[in-house]
């Protein structure tokens, strides 16, 4: 690293004399132990083989795994079926059967999948969730179906297959329409599921990163270490910060390259409002991480307190599905957690193509948590390490600044 | 410039209650090596972090070449290094990247390739430090105070649980530490480390020291330099009634004996000259129709200094 050898006054045997330096000294710049403790913490996140995963791996995983799962149905695709008798073929005939009467080809008849089955069979795959109608056709030549009024899909397939035969069987339409077939993009489950991964791996790798390493180093000892040396504290703090943004800009670039390339997501917004505002949740949840960790001496306590604090925001923040399904009260409570905001946030400027200044509310919303949360983890560390806490400078400025 | 390490009055008093340093001064020159001894609880770490700025003390003044930890926190840990009771460093670095991140936060630090070779780490400049022995671990923590060029180093149990050719390894490290002009305060419960290694030492108990000087001075204190350790019996069983305190005059009176005790079923006589003393002990235990069961002699040691000022061992506890 930039470190120059000189040749320093050879020792001095007159113990009296002070300081001369004992061996030959090189000299280190004003940035020599931001860069050393940066390249510290990266050397060690890269060789803790469980940072790798959870950090990398993990969500790829449920990204790849709830992705495949939520594509193999695709809710446009109705699966009937037919119980076997006399009727059943003409049935499939009439499913199949190009719309002729019909001035546009019905969208939804190439959509069913439709398979032949014996009453028993059919009913009980039916029931079983395995097909969304059962149809039978009487000896009069009426039809029965079997539906269940619970499932959306079920009574989606009801109404497509009832038009469907109707039509075949000459029904004519007594108002003209036509559709205007619209896919958004973004409108798949992954491309709801990605950006809220992005969130919560953000939040979760703040957490652990900056609150679990904190308190890690301190109950090893190893803080108090540091702090014994002429180490600036900022620069401390400053490398833990940096250490996680070079992460998260991997984490980010990671999970969006996998979604484009494996589920051919599309990004609308730009790459660099997404960075921009993916270095703010990093931020964000790192302050919530001090935060967590101010006032934990041991990494038991401070697991058990990131748990705490995280697990709301796995549940109503939207990350797996969303928050609109929670009561119309809590809203406003949803939308003030700090995930909220940078799932949203997220979603907006990935799904939608929004800018980063049209999401300006929610940016308010992460800034404040993460500056609340790090004033308050000043006040209460400096209160409890005192002359070893991490902030050192900047402890003593706010006491400064209390007693003004 | 002041001396490298003074303190005067030092109080501390944790949650209001637990008086662990009680009204402690030192004062140690240049190039000397000075040892904080005592049992454990004493209050040795207290006081060496309070010297470390490491600890506010509750009252008292401590000045390092003169300057307070207010004046100038940052250039005063420039002429520091410490080494902690207990510091657990990142496992997953390697040696040299545990001394080359120490290093980086020095000013003027020493090269890393010097600092390997004498602390003969060398050989495990690519090992990670979770893999490495406890005497390695002790030299490597050592390494990471002295790479920054320090003028004091500050060690606290240097060699607690190490193997003796580690405690030795670092005896050297330190006194060639010393060599060069480095003034040095360690702590520590063993007394032939403090016999060994120090010029002068302090004895702490309770938080207070007991007793300062150099090792020799401090068994001077005993009177003599040889312990003569002995226990009689009668008719084979262990004879108690002269480790009464009548019967300890007893032994006193016998020829250059300078301080009697008693120590579980012995007896041990402070004796300036052994040779004087022995035909006579052996002539009144005959004439008293005892046996004699156990004797022996050995230079007098801090252990028997720490015995006699407080009446209790160095590691009870």
């Amino acid at each position: 690293m930039a470190t120059t050898e000189t040749n320093a006054p050879t020792l001095n045997a007159d113990k009296n004399q002070q300081p001369q330096p004992i061996h030959p000294a090189r000299h280190n710049g004003r940035w020599s132990g931001y860069r050393h403790l940066l390249w510290a913490r990266i050397l060690e996140l890269k060789r803790e083989p469980e940072v790798v995963f959870w950090v990398f791996i993990f969500p790829l995983l449920l990204a790849a795994g709830l992705g495949i799962a939520f594509r193999n149905k695709p809710a446009d695709i109705t699966s009937v079926v037919v119980i076997d008798g006399a009727g059943a073929q003409k049935t499939l005939a009439m499913l199949d059967h190009p719309d002729k009467s019909s001035r546009a080809h019905s969208p939804a008849r190439s959509n069913v999948r439709a398979t032949v089955l014996d009453r028993d069979a059919a009913l009980k795959a039916f029931h079983f969730g395995k097909f969304d109608l059962a149809i039978e056709s009487n000896p009069d030549g009426s039809y029965t179906y079997y539906y269940d009024p619970a499932r959306p899909e079920s009574v989606l397939s009801r109404a497509e297959i009832d038009a469907a035969l109707q039509s075949a069987a000459g029904r004519k339409d007594a108002l003209t329409t036509s559709a205007q077939s619209s896919s958004e993009p973004g409108s798949r489950y992954i491309d709801f599921l990605i950006p809220g991964l992005l969130g919560m791996n953000l939040m979760n790798s703040g957490m652990w990163g900056v609150g679990f390493a904190l308190v890690e180093m301190r109950q090893r000892k190893l803080l108090k270490r540091f702090v014994a040396t002429p180490m600036r504290r900022s620069d401390f703090l400053l490398a833990l910060t940096s250490s996680r943004l070079v992460l998260m800009v991997i984490e980010v670039g990671l999970l969006l390259g996998f979604g484009v390339l494996v589920f051919h997501m599309r990004v609308q917004g730009s790459i660099v409002s997404i960075i921009l505002l993916a270095t703010l949740g990093a931020v964000t949840f790192g302050g919530v991480g001090l935060l967590t960790a101010c006032r934990a001496q041991k990494i038991e306590t401070v697991s058990g307190l990131i748990n705490v604090v995280m697990m709301p925001m796995w549940i109503f923040s939207g990350v797996f599905f969303s928050y609109e399904r929670f009561p119309q009260i809590v809203q406003p409570a949803i939308k003030a957690l700090p995930l909220t905001a940078l799932n949203d946030a997220l979603r907006a400027i990935i799904l939608q193509g929004e800018t980063l200044s049209s999401q300006a509310g929610r940016v308010i919303i992460l800034a404040v948590w993460g500056g609340l949360s790090f004033v308050t983890a000043v006040r209460l560390e400096v209160e409890e390490n005192q002359l070893v806490s991490v902030f050192g400078e900047i402890g003593i400025l706010f006491d400064g600044l209390k007693g003004a | 410039m002041g001396s490298p390490i003074e303190c005067t009055n030092l109080r501390k008093t944790y949650d209001g209650k637990v008086e662990a340093v009680r009204g402690l001064s030192l004062r140690i020159e240049a190039g000397e090596c000075f040892g904080l001894l005592g049992p454990n609880g004493a209050g040795k770490t207290t006081t060496i972090e309070i010297l470390e700025g490491l600890l506010a003390p509750t009252s008292g003044e401590v000045r390092i070449f003169g300057h307070t930890w207010n004046d100038n926190p940052r250039q005063l840990r420039e002429w520091i290094g410490i080494s902690l009771q207990e510091t657990r460093l990142s496992e997953k670095l390697n040696v040299r990247e545990t001394i080359e991140l120490f290093a980086s936060f020095y000013s003027e630090p020493c090269s890393t390739a010097d600092i390997l070779e004498e602390l003969q780490l060398t050989e495990k400049s690519d090992a990670w430090v979770g893999k490495l022995s406890g005497g390695q671990k002790q030299r490597l923590a050592v390494a990471t105070a002295l790479v920054g060029n320090p003028r004091i180093l500050f060690l606290d149990e240097p060699t607690t649980g190490l193997d003796p050719q580690s405690r030795r390894q670092l005896w050297d490290i330190i006194r060639v530490f010393q060599k060069k002009g480095g003034t040095v305060l360690l702590t520590t419960h063993y007394m032939d480390e403090a016999e060994r290694l120090c010029d002068r030492l302090a004895i702490v108990d309770h938080g207070q020291i007991i007793a300062e000087g150099t090792p020799s001075d401090l068994i001077d204190r005993l009177g003599g330099h040889h312990v003569v350790e002995f226990q009689v019996s009668k008719n084979g069983d262990a004879d108690n009634d002269n480790l009464d305190n009548d019967n300890l005059d007893r032994w006193r009176s016998l020829p250059s004996v300078e301080s009697v005790r008693r120590e579980d079923s012995s007896v041990c006589l402070s004796v300036r000259e052994p040779h004087l003393t022995i035909p006579a002990l052996l002539d009144a235990v005959t004439s008293h129709g005892q046996q004699l069961e156990h004797l022996s002699t050995r230079q007098a040691s801090l252990e028997d200094v720490f015995v006699l000022l407080t009446g209790r061992h160095l590691r009870e506890d």
